[in-house]
C-alpha cells in the first residue's frame, strides 16, 4: 500500500517537473508589466502587438516562416527521394548511407556551424537566406529520412506485387500503391523538418546576417540581453504553431492511412 | 549493378550531392582550417622554398637571406603581409617592427644585394630564424596543440603552456562534468519513472508518456525561456519557497552550476526514459511475481532480474544524454554563468568573437571526434537512431 502511494507520488513529481515549466510561462504573454516574471497584476495584450509592431520581431516571424516552408520543402523532397531509393537495400553501401544520412542529427551543431560559417564566406552563401535554408535542411533531412524509411517499411511488397501482376506498370504501381501508403511518413517527416527549422537557433547564428534573423535565433538574443515578456508571447505562438502542425499532420495521416487500410 | 539498383541509386544521388556539399564539406573545411597555416607562406612563397634546404645556421647563407628580401621587394597586397607579420609576430615577439624596418630598407634600394643583419641586429637572432622556419610550412599543429593546452618551445619541443594560458582543460574538465552530472540525474529519474510506465496501464500510461513527449515537442528555446522564469530571484522557484517561509533570501538558482544542471535534465530527460521504456516493453512481466514467489525480496529480485534486462535500455540512454549534453550550447549560455560554458560555448566564442577560426576549429575537432566515437558505441547498443521521438 505505502508502495503504491510513494509510486503515485514519485510519478506525479516527475509529470509535475517535465509539465510545469513549460505551462508556467504562458501565462506571461498576457502580462501588462515589462518584467518577464510573477505575479502578474494585470493582463494585456501589448506583447502581442508588440510581436506585430516591432520591425525586428514582425520581420523575425516571416523570416521563420520563409526559412522553415524552403527548408522543409527542400529536405522533404530529396530526403524522401532518398528514402525510396535505400528501400529493399538495393543500392550499393546501403547501411554506410543510411549511417551518414542520419549523422546530421549527431554531430554537434556548434561544430557544423562552425564548418558552415568558414565554407560559406568561400562561397559566398553567408548572409543570405540561401545559406540559412540550406543549413537548416540539412538538420531536417535525417527526420525525413527515419520516418519515410520508417513507413516505407510497414508496406507489404505483397499489395505491390498484386498490383503489377494485375497488369499496373511500375510507374502506376508507384503512384497509386506506393506513395499513398508511405504519404502519412512523408507528412509527418515535413512535420518534422518544419518544426526543426522553426526552433533551430545554432546554425543560424554561424550562417545568418541580420536580415536573416529568425524567430527562434531574435528569442535567443532577447533572453540573453533583456528579458521582456514578448519571448513568452512568441513562445505561446510556437507552442501553438507546433499544436496546430502536429494536429494537422496527425488528420493528414490519418485521412491518408484510411484508403490503405482498406486495400 | 542491375536496372533496379541503378534506379535506387539515382533516387538516393540528391542527397548524398548535398550532404556532400553542405554538410561533410563544411565538417571538411574545418578540419583543414584547424591545420592550415599558410599565412606566412602566401606572403614569403620565395622564403619557404628557400628555407626548407635551411642548414640551421645562423645567419643563413646569402641565398635564403635574399629571398626574404626579394619577397619583399615584390609584395603588394598589404593585407596578404599583414597576415604573415601577424603570424610571426606571434611565433617571435618583435617580428613585426623587425619586418616593418626590412621591407622600408630593402625597398629604397631595390637590386642591392642583402645583408640582414646589418639592416637590424635582430637578424642574427636563432630564435628569429627558427620561428620563421617553422611558420613557413602551410600545415601546423599549433592549433591541435593549444586546444589541449600544449605548444612548442623554441627548440621545438611539445611544452605545457603556462598555468595563466591554461583554460582549455578546464572547459573540457568542466564539460565532462556537467554532461556526466545530467546523465546520472536523467538515470536516476528516468529509470524508476520508466519502469513506472511499463507498470502502469490505461489512461495513467497514456498520460506518463504523454508527460515525457510533450516536453520533446515542444521548442527547446521555450523550455529554456521556462527556466529562466522559474530560477530567476523574483522567480516562481524562490517566490514559493520564500511563501513557505524555508528561505529568508532568494536562492542564486540562476547563473550558476545549479540552473545548467536543472535546466538540462528537464531537456534531456525524455531520451533516457524513451529507450529504457522501449525495452522494458520487451521484457515479460511476469518475470518480477515469479522471482518473488521464489522468495526474493523486491530489492534483490530487481537486482538480479530486472535491472541486468534494463541495463543495455539504461546504456542507450545514458550514452545518448552524455553525447548530446556534451556538445550543448544553447542551455548552458542562457541558464549559466561565466564558469559554466562548455566547449561549445568557447568553439562559438573563438569563431563569432575573436575569428580566431583555427582555434575554433581545432576545439571543434576534439568535441566531434568525442562525440562521434560515443555514436559508435552508441549503435553497438541501440538499432534506433537518436531522432527518438520520430
Amino acid at each position: 500500500m505505502t508502495g503504491r502511494i510513494l509510486r503515485t507520488i514519485y510519478g506525479a513529481a516527475v509529470v509535475f517537473f517535465l509539465i510545469a515549466p513549460i505551462l508556467a510561462i504562458l501565462p506571461l504573454a498576457f502580462t501588462d508589466s515589462i518584467f518577464l516574471s510573477y505575479p502578474i497584476n494585470g493582463f494585456s495584450d501589448r506583447w502581442f502587438r508588440e510581436l506585430v509592431a516591432n520591425e525586428t520581431w514582425s520581420r523575425s516571424i516571416v523570416n521563420s516562416l520563409i526559412i522553415a516552408t524552403s527548408a522543409t520543402i527542400l529536405s522533404t523532397s530529396i530526403g524522401t527521394l532518398a528514402a525510396l531509393g535505400l528501400r529493399g537495400d538495393r543500392v550499393p553501401l546501403a547501411g554506410l548511407l543510411r549511417t551518414g544520412f542520419i549523422l546530421p542529427m549527431v554531430v554537434p551543431p556548434v561544430v557544423l556551424g562552425v564548418g558552415m560559417q568558414i565554407l560559406f564566406v568561400k562561397v559566398g552563401l553567408a548572409s543570405s537566406y540561401l545559406g540559412v535554408i540550406v543549413a537548416h535542411s540539412v538538420l531536417c533531412v535525417p527526420f525525413v529520412v527515419v520516418t519515410v524509411s520508417a513507413s516505407l517499411a510497414g508496406i507489404d511488397p505483397a499489395i505491390e506485387r498484386a498490383a503489377s501482376s494485375l497488369g499496373a506498370s511500375r510507374t502506376r504501381t508507384f503512384r497509386e500503391i506506393t506513395l499513398p501508403l508511405a504519404l502519412p511518413g512523408v507528412v509527418s517527416g515535413a512535420v518534422f523538418a518544419f518544426a526543426t527549422s522553426l526552433d533551430e537557433v545554432i546554425l543560424t547564428l554561424f550562417v545568418a546576417g541580420p536580415n536573416q534573423r529568425t524567430l527562434a535565433r531574435q528569442m535567443f538574443s532577447t533572453i540573453r540581453e533583456n528579458i521582456s515578456p514578448a519571448v513568452a508571447a512568441a513562445a505561446l505562438l510556437l507552442i501553438v504553431g507546433t499544436l496546430v502542425l502536429a494536429v494537422l499532420g496527425a488528420v493528414l495521416r490519418h485521412r491518408q492511412a484510411r484508403p490503405a487500410d482498406t486495400a | 549493378m542491375n536496372a533496379a539498383g541503378l534506379r535506387s541509386a539515382a533516387l538516393v544521388l540528391p542527397l548524398v550531392l548535398f550532404l556532400g556539399v553542405f554538410f561533410f564539406w563544411p565538417l571538411a573545411t574545418m578540419l583543414t582550417t584547424a591545420v592550415s597555416d599558410d599565412a606566412v607562406g602566401k606572403a614569403f612563397p620565395t622564403t619557404a622554398a628557400a628555407l626548407s634546404s635551411w642548414d640551421g645556421a645562423v645567419p643563413p647563407d646569402a641565398a635564403i637571406q635574399t629571398a626574404v628580401a626579394t619577397d619583399l621587394r615584390v609584395i603588394e597586397d598589404r593585407s596578404v603581409l599583414g597576415d604573415a607579420v601577424r603570424r610571426l609576430n606571434s611565433a617571435v615577439p618583435g617580428f613585426r617592427s623587425l619586418i616593418t624596418k626590412t621591407y622600408r630598407t630593402v625597398r629604397q634600394n631595390d637590386d642591392a644585394p642583402v645583408d640582414l643583419t646589418a639592416i637590424d641586429a635582430q637578424w642574427g637572432d636563432p630564435a628569429v630564424w627558427r620561428g620563421f622556419a617553422r611558420a613557413v610550412p602551410p600545415y601546423t599543429d599549433r592549433n591541435l596543440l593549444a586546444a589541449v593546452d600544449l605548444q612548442r618551445d623554441a627548440e621545438g619541443d611539445i611544452r605545457q603552456v603556462g598555468e595563466a594560458a591554461s583554460a582549455n582543460r578546464i572547459i573540457m574538465v568542466r564539460t565532462f562534468v556537467i554532461a556526466a552530472s545530467v546523465t546520472a540525474l536523467c538515470a536516476a529519474i528516468g529509470l524508476p519513472y520508466a519502469m513506472l510506465i511499463a507498470g502502469a496501464g490505461g489512461w495513467v500510461r497514456t498520460l506518463l508518456l504523454l508527460a515525457v513527449l510533450l516536453p520533446l515537442w515542444t521548442s527547446l528555446l521555450v523550455r529554456t525561456a521556462a527556466w529562466v522564469v522559474l530560477l530567476q530571484n523574483n522567480g516562481l522557484v524562490n517566490g514559493f519557497l520564500q511563501t513557505i517561509g524555508l528561505i529568508d533570501h532568494p536562492l542564486p538558482l540562476i547563473f550558476n552550476r545549479a540552473g545548467v544542471v536543472i535546466a538540462m535534465t528537464h531537456v534531456l530527460l525524455p531520451f533516457m526514459v524513451l529507450p529504457i521504456y522501449s525495452v522494458l516493453l520487451t521484457i515479460p512481466s511476469n518475470l518480477m511475481p515469479a522471482a518473488a514467489t521464489l522468495g526474493a525480496n523486491p530489492l534483490r529480485a530487481f537486482r538480479h532480474v530486472l535491472f541486468p534486462l534494463v541495463l543495455p535500455g539504461l546504456m542507450s540512454g545514458s550514452l545518448l544524454v552524455f553525447m548530446v549534453a556534451l556538445g550543448y550550447y544553447i542551455t548552458p549560455a542562457l541558464v549559466g554563468g561565466a564558469e559554466d560554458q562548455m566547449i561549445s560555448s568557447v568553439i562559438a566564442f573563438y569563431a563569432t568573437g575573436t575569428a580566431n577560426w583555427g582555434m575554433a576549429a581545432a576545439l571543434g575537432i576534439i568535441l566531434l571526434a568525442a562525440t562521434l566515437a560515443l555514436y559508435a558505441v552508441y549503435g553497438r547498443f541501440s538499432r534506433t537512431p537518436p531522432g527518438f521521438g520520430v
